[in-house]
């Protein structure tokens, strides 16, 4: 039962920040339909700026410099890259967004080297214990902050004139610029806030138990990619559904892998992707989604 | 030029290689209601799009000609910035947000409604008074009062999502949507499309409202009738070519717009018609 309870918080709190991830992803597609397979990049960018500089000027500071640098990072992608085919078939744009990834994740990867970057976290490998539970301080401090930063968005998202102009630029593009929404705005804020949001995931992916930020960070990134699809590619409660099932199903699969060892080896890196092939099997759109993947 | 009249001069467009619009000249004088009458695929969603800058959403630019309002160019706006110059448009089909509620439609409208910063004509100097977000706050409300008083449906339905909606008050929401911005010339394409009888004369009354209160209407429809009641002015679009233009009054008389637009079948139309039909197929909605 400790087993149990102590893997449904990592889970939750792994799934809570693959869910911010997913968040920005499903934010991208909405307000540009474009299927941004960059975000691994975006997030490896948060995360690098700020483990660079934690050493030198600290880490909170160091951490609102990384969000920064990956939502302006994102902002340059929209800039540069999708601003340019607009227009265009949406199909290309994912294709050039792999190729953006490509250039960004080949640049990290050299930056990085072998190295494992700390972010000097003021959490490190402190934890709480509960009775018998035991639960390391950066897993609810993971929680604590994706639930504040989705919470803030959801609100943002519903009740500002900003989360207006991206509904109606998501649901109808020329009705919205019929209203006045500059499209373009709309598109970069997307961009820059789904690399602000991937920046804080960097964050608890790179903190304790994780040794620290590496080359492979961007695997772990692409775990939203089934979380994103599974809650549907156009669902904002569907990136947080899919993020938490995604989280708590990697952590049971890995948890009990030894009573489940008759399924083969690695079952808590492949879990997620079967997770999403049957909830696909089911529903096309994803759980919460309106769009079928064929659209994209 | 004070006036805030839009004119439409030797405008040309098309679609890749369809021209669709050729040397269209349209007026719509300050305060006037303008009507566009033509048959499907005559050119008037285009022309309305040419104006509203929307063409390339479907694929289209405009080739040649010039659009102004107010003595303003239009043509080399962006379709965003048309709000802030006083234009909106309903477009054809209404496109209300289906997912959003009423209110939040609401909301859309006046996304593209700037105060004082970007000099509107009416109201700036208040506006620049009253401080940049109150200001807006306060217009903002005073509008969505305006619309609730014409459409009070808006206000019951208020936090029901649009697409589930009536097609009449899906209209009423996307003429509503429209005047959240102020706009002083709105852009009308086909609002009585799909709509029974009553409902298009509730639209119809409205349409001469939102007039009566200061807006000047360029309304494109095939539905005749209804269209040369209100206009001051009217024109005729034929395969993209201004075929007829006139005072609505003459044109509600002149047999060709009768029996073609009107329905109505006369001596002369019929004998016309009688002789077409030597060389074309008989069309089931004339009785011989
Ligand atoms: N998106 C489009 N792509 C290509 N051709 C179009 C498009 N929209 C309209 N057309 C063509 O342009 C002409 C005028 O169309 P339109 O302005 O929609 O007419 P109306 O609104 O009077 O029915 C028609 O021949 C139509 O087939
Ligand atoms: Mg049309």
């Amino acid at each position: 039962m400790t087993t149990f309870v102590e893997l449904l918080i990592g889970g939750l709190s792994t799934g809570s920040v693959y869910a911010l991830i997913a968040l920005g992803f499903v934010v991208i597609f909405k307000a540009t339909e474009v299927v941004n397979f960059a975000h691994a990049s975006l997030l490896l960018a948060g995360g690098y700026v700020a483990a660079r500089l934690s050493g030198h000027i600290g880490f909170w500071p160091a951490l609102a410099v990384g969000i920064a640098g990956a939502a302006t990072v994102g902002a340059l992608v929209e800039f540069l890259v999708i601003r340019r085919y607009r227009g265009g078939e949406h199909s290309v744009l994912a294709i050039a967004t792999i190729g953006v990834d490509i250039v960004l994740l080949t640049e990290f990867t050299r930056l990085i080297g072998t190295d494992v970057l700390t972010l000097g976290d003021p959490w490190g490998d402190a934890v709480l214990t509960f009775g018998s539970v035991t639960v390391p301080q950066t897993r609810i401090a993971a929680l604590a902050a994706a639930a504040l930063l989705i919470t803030a968005f959801l609100l943002a998202f519903r009740y500002t004139s900003w989360g207006v102009a991206m509904r109606a630029a998501a649901e109808n593009r020329e009705a919205a610029a019929l209203m006045g929404v500059r499209l373009g705005r709309v598109s970069l804020s997307a961009w820059a806030v789904a690399g602000a949001l991937a920046a804080v995931a960097a964050l608890f992916l790179t903190v304790f138990p994780t040794p620290g930020l590496e080359r492979s960070t961007s695997f772990a990134a692409f775990k939203a990619f089934p979380a994103a699809i599974i809650g549907g590619l156009d669902s904002t409660a569907g990136a947080l559904a899919g993020g938490l099932i995604v989280g708590v199903t990697e952590a049971m699969a890995t948890g009990y892998q030894a009573e489940l060892s008759f399924l083969g080896r690695g079952l808590g890196d492949v879990a997620p992707y079967l997770v999403m092939l049957l909830v696909l099997l089911a529903r096309p759109a994803g759980l919460f989604g309106t769009r079928e993947l064929t659209r994209v | 030029m004070t006036a805030a009249s839009l004119r439409v001069e030797g405008v040309t467009a098309g679609y890749g290689p369809v021209r669709a619009l050729v040397d269209v000249s349209v007026d719509v004088p300050d305060g006037a209601v303008v009507a566009v009458l033509g048959g499907n695929g005559a050119g008037k969603s285009t022309l309305l799009r040419a104006v509203s800058r929307t063409l390339a959403f479907h694929g289209g630019a405009l080739r040649g000609g010039s659009v102004s309002f107010g003595g303003r160019r239009l043509d080399g706006l962006a379709a965003a910035e048309l709000v802030a110059a006083g234009v909106v448009q309903v477009p054809e089909g209404r496109q209300v947000f289906a997912r959003m509620t009423v209110a939040d439609n609401l909301r859309a409208g006046a996304l593209g409604a700037r105060g004082g910063a970007r000099g509107r004509a009416r109201g700036g100097e208040r506006d620049r008074a009253w401080g940049g977000a109150r200001a807006r706050a306060h217009r903002r409300a005073a509008a969505l009062a305006r619309v609730h008083g014409l459409f009070p449906v808006l206000r019951q339905r208020a936090q029901q999502r649009a697409g589930l909606l009536s097609g009449g008050e899906q209209q009423m929401l996307a003429l509503g949507r429209a005047l959240m911005a102020e706009p002083r010339l709105l852009l009308l394409d086909e609002p009585t499309l799909g709509l029974a009888p009553m409902a298009a004369a509730r639209i119809a009354d409205t349409i001469r409202e939102i007039n009566a209160q200061g807006t000047s209407v360029l309304l494109v429809e095939q539905n005749a009738a209804v269209a040369l009641k209100l206009a001051s002015s009217a024109y005729v679009l034929e395969t993209g070519r201004v075929a007829l233009a006139g005072p609505a009054a003459e044109l509600a008389v002149s047999d060709e717009v009768r029996r073609r637009y009107l329905g109505v079948v006369d001596e002369t139309a019929a004998q016309d018609a009688e002789s077409v039909s030597t060389s074309l197929p008989r069309l089931g909605r004339w009785p011989a």
